[in-house]
């Protein structure tokens, strides 16, 4: 897995890109609990995400929970297609702000 | 078609790619649509990762392996996963409610909608753990 991240105003924008899977959970982690911690809305680009496994749903999780804790809001964009297939078996597609 | 092809990965959350790859190379040379090998490939890794996370659970490193068999006969696909980890206790295994809206608890549950049986069995003295996953393809 790799990332780019993007700053745009009181936006950060993580562009993750790759496989995620446990062995990357922490990296990822890493990456966005701090910026929803910051306060700022995350957006995270899933577009270059050709997998996805219950450890990188569970991030989702987390940030998506953290955010409504400090009120503001992580939205999941561009997910791809295998990802959202994981999101949508997970049904957490009426939870999580996927746009 | 019947195939039959075993591969063991070290132990570790590093093997998980290596796990995916294993299955997807197996998984090419079955005639199924691409959706159902992504899923298959799903549930391979969930028990893969469930057997680091759980089996070996506080254990930071090993030099234990682990062994994924994957058999095809006719349309019965079966899928074992053999480790010496922690014996499981299968009636403690347990996926979360989906309405418990949590990170964790959800490979199980991954494995259970994929698959059509998850069985532990005690059919192996040079393992602990016997998990044998099977679906009618």
């Amino acid at each position: 897995m790799t990332y780019k991240v993007t700053e745009e105003g009181n936006v950060s924008t993580v562009f993750l890109n790759g496989e995620i899977d446990m062995d990357v959970t922490e990296k990822a982690k890493e990456q966005i609990l701090p910026l929803v911690e910051s306060g700022k809305e995350v957006h995270l680009n899933l577009k270059d995400v050709s997998y996805m496994d219950s450890s990188g749903i569970s991030i989702l999780i987390e940030s998506h929970q953290k955010a409504l804790e400090l009120n503001t809001k992580v939205i999941i964009k561009e997910v791809s297609k295998s990802v959202l297939k994981v999101i949508m078996m997970a049904k957490l597609e009426q939870i999580l702000n996927l746009e | 078609m019947n195939i039959q092809e075993s591969k063991d990965f070290l132990v570790s959350t590093a093997s998980l790619k290596e796990v995916r790859t294993f299955s997807r190379e197996v998984f090419e040379k079955i005639n199924l649509p691409q959706d159902q090998k992504d899923e298959l490939v799903l549930a391979i890794a969930e028990a893969a990762q469930n057997i680091v996370k759980h089996a070996y659970k506080d254990v930071v490193e090993t030099s234990d392996r682990m062994e994924i068999k994957i058999s095809l006969k006719d349309k019965d696909l079966e899928i074992g996963f053999f480790d010496k980890g922690k014996a499981v206790i299968p009636e403690n295994i347990k996926h979360r409610k989906l309405d418990d809206i949590k990170p964790g608890g959800l490979g199980t549950f991954f494995i259970k909608q994929i698959m059509d049986a998850a069985v532990f069995k005690k059919d192996q003295k040079e393992w602990v753990n016997h998990l044998v996953l099977t679906k009618k393809i």
